[in-house]
């Protein structure tokens, strides 16, 4: 049980009281960014995250840095359920299935009910996944660290292939966003050879693209846009929540345990595969409306129903953290800004950090558990305070918002450039989701394009350019079938389902 | 011109995009081929890796400019309509006046009086609040960001003409 007793080191880094009023602090913002249009996990990171340069050069800070930022992480994913349930506006996409039976039960006047159990479930969630984390990451942190390039490259290819094989529309939208991504990643100086690559002469594009600018831009402004074009009126359900309600809820949301270990269970898998919280979110609600015996009543407003996507959209947005943690490769947009995150602080992410950064890692997993706690009491208490801010008109929140961004785009190397970067960004963004191209793919490739393409190349030179060496041994030979396998899911499901028709007609 | 007529329908917007996809992923693979997109004595050179990401993205867009194509009833949709639009450039436009006026050659008024006018002007002219409201709140949003950025945090952001007055550089 070594893992209890580095955990228990991790409790005493995490447990100072600054770091515990960063807990409050950071999933405060969080929530609150949660609740705000425009602004969510991924570019709300992404925005704080300059403001941590100078907090991890302290002593210790690195480990202060990320608590903050996991910490609104967190905040974000508990936020969000607010939004969807008293004003059927999903805060983040993997509240979308929350709204189909938390506003109807807010209609109901039951919008306590279904407060307390999604923040509940969240929590329970996310707990199911922390242990996962303490427990499965030592593991494959210390299997990965006997591996070499190609290894690297074929997780690579198999966290890209992942989002091809599991997208929902057509495949092709998202190969084009994708390697959209990887065509910027490559702007700039190749590393290898010192010559400049897709830069046209233009001094802007020396540095290349900064994943950060995208983020803010393609998920805050073009958030914000869309927001703008469905109409400004936010008409919701009032929020009162006191403590006999909780409590009344908490004594009912035990029958619901099988649910509950199905949806945790469905997030942990979805969240690691990278695909992430939002697709776990409607599989376990799909899982439940299918297996409870209460199923046609889905819908209507059934706590049951708030319970299963909650509990797997929070499991998945938890356990997203443990590829980016073991591997460095992260499962889901806010990850990668995370990571983005340790980069910036010096930190090299992937098997190592736990051995050489060990105070960080389990600094940062007891945090979890931590800032969980903190984050379920935030919300539990503070649910009428946020509930008030979707309140303010929309003509005084969308210049701050946008005020946000801006200075959050600039503070990242302190360039104007990227703010117009931004602005351009944000209409892709808009495009992209009137257009069904998803978003996460190209952050994702943005983040590892450089990490990929080294090791590929890294790959090549060993193997003297022989595409072999991806199935020269058992490991490094199984991940990349699998990915492959997954890289032409959508033809093979689509052969399967002809030979079937066939069969049967 | 109604509001509720689209601009262009889905088709022709997914047409757009496609091309220029299209276009990005030539761009890319003509830059590659400059660079060399072979192998050689030393290994892959610096256009290998990105030129067969460009080719990717070619073929994708290929395959999209046919499905959009064939959409039949679905493209006939609209991809934005002209009340849409307007409230959209509503938005933009002073976005885009907000992030000139932070910097330029001629008048850069910094990050917080840019702001500040920026927030004045939406609460006017979208919000049609009086002047007894929008000073208070835009004022108060500036130099809670001021504090934050500049004393808290320690993080420098542009400034203009009055910070300079004030003593701040």
């Amino acid at each position: 049980m070594q893992e209890i007793q580095s955990l228990m080191g991790g409790f005493a880094v995490a447990m100072t009281w600054f770091n515990l009023a960063l807990m409050f602090a950071g999933v405060t913002l969080g929530v609150l960014i949660g609740v705000l249009p425009g602004l969510g996990g991924a570019n709300g990171v992404a925005i704080l995250l300059p403001l941590t340069f100078s907090m991890s050069q302290q002593p210790g800070g690195t480990t202060s840095a990320i608590i903050l930022l996991s910490c609104i992480y967190w905040g974000a994913l508990f936020g969000g359920a607010i939004t969807s349930i008293l004003f059927n506006i999903p805060g983040e996409p993997w509240s979308v299935a929350t709204t189909f039976d938390g506003y109807p039960l807010s209609q109901k006047g039951r919008a306590g009910a279904a407060l307390t159990s999604a923040f509940t479930s969240s929590f329970i969630g996310a707990l199911v996944a922390v242990i996962l984390i303490t427990f499965i990451s030592p593991v494959i942190a210390k299997f990965a660290l006997r591996f070499g390039p190609p290894e690297f490259f074929s997780v690579y290819l198999l966290t890209f292939s992942a989002f091809v094989g599991m997208s929902k529309g057509t495949p092709f939208k998202t190969i084009a966003a994708m390697m959209a991504g990887f065509a910027l990643a490559a702007v700039g100086i190749d590393t290898v050879t010192g010559q400049l690559r897709l830069t046209f002469d233009f001094p802007e594009l020396l540095k290349g693209f900064d994943f950060l600018i995208a983020v803010i831009g393609l998920f805050g402004i073009g958030e914000i846009l869309l927001t703008i074009e469905e109409g400004l009126e936010f008409k919701g359900a009032n929020a009162k929540l006191n403590a006999r309600v909780v409590i009344e809820t908490w004594k009912e949301l035990p029958k619901y345990w099988k649910t509950s270990i199905r949806s945790s269970a469905v997030g942990c898998l979805m969240g690691i595969v990278p695909g992430g919280a939002t697709p776990a979110s409607f599989m376990s609600y799909g899982l439940a409306k299918k297996m409870s015996k209460d199923g046609e009543k889905f819908g209507t407003g059934q706590v049951e129903g708030v319970v299963a996507p909650e509990t797997a959209a929070h499991a998945a947005g938890t356990s997203a953290l443990l590829p980016m943690l073991t591997l460095g490769v992260p499962g889901s947009p806010t990850a990668a800004v995370l990571l983005g995150g340790l980069l910036i602080w010096g930190l090299q992410p992937g098997p190592l950090l736990f051995v050489e950064k060990a105070d960080f890692v389990w600094g940062l997993i007891a945090s979890m558990y931590l800032g969980n706690i903190v984050g379920l009491i935030v919300v539990l208490t503070c649910v009428p305070l946020f509930a008030s801010i979707l309140r303010i008109p929309f003509a005084i929140i969308a210049p701050v918002i946008l005020v946000i961004c801006a200075i959050g785009a600039y503070t990242v190397h302190n360039s104007m450039f990227d703010v117009w970067l931004m602005i351009g960004f944000g209409i892709l963004g808009y495009v992209f989701k009137k257009l069904d191209y998803p978003m996460a793919p190209l952050v994702l490739a943005l983040v590892l394009g450089d990490r990929a393409e080294d090791s590929f190349r890294q790959s090549m030179l060993g193997s003297q350019g022989d595409l072999g060496v991806f199935f020269s041994n058992g490991l490094v030979g199984s991940i990349t079938a699998a990915s492959l396998l997954l890289l032409f899911w959508p033809l093979i499901s689509k052969g399967l389902a002809l030979a079937r028709g066939r069969n049967g007609g | 011109m109604e509001e509720n007529k689209p601009v262009t329908s889905m088709r022709v917007a997914e047409l757009v995009m496609a091309a220029l996809f299209l276009a990005f992923g030539a761009i890319v693979m003509w830059d590659s081929r400059r660079l060399g997109s072979s192998w050689a004595d030393d290994g892959p050179q610096a256009g290998y890796f990105p030129f067969y990401i460009g080719l990717a993205i070619v073929i994708s867009a290929v395959a999209i400019i046919f499905r959009a194509l064939n959409l039949g009833e679905k493209g006939k949709a609209a991809f934005v309509e002209w009340g849409q639009l307007r409230m959209i450039l509503v938005v933009m436009i002073p976005t885009v006046v907000y992030v000139a006026l932070i910097a330029n050659p001629w008048f850069g008024l910094g990050i917080y009086l840019a702001s500040a006018l920026f927030i004045a002007f939406f609460m006017w002219h979208l919000g049609k609040y009086g002047w007894a409201k929008i000073a208070p709140v835009s004022i108060g949003v500036v130099v809670f960001f001021f504090m934050m950025f500049e004393i808290w945090f320690k993080v420098p952001l542009p400034k203009g003409p009055i910070e300079a007055a004030l003593g701040f550089s």
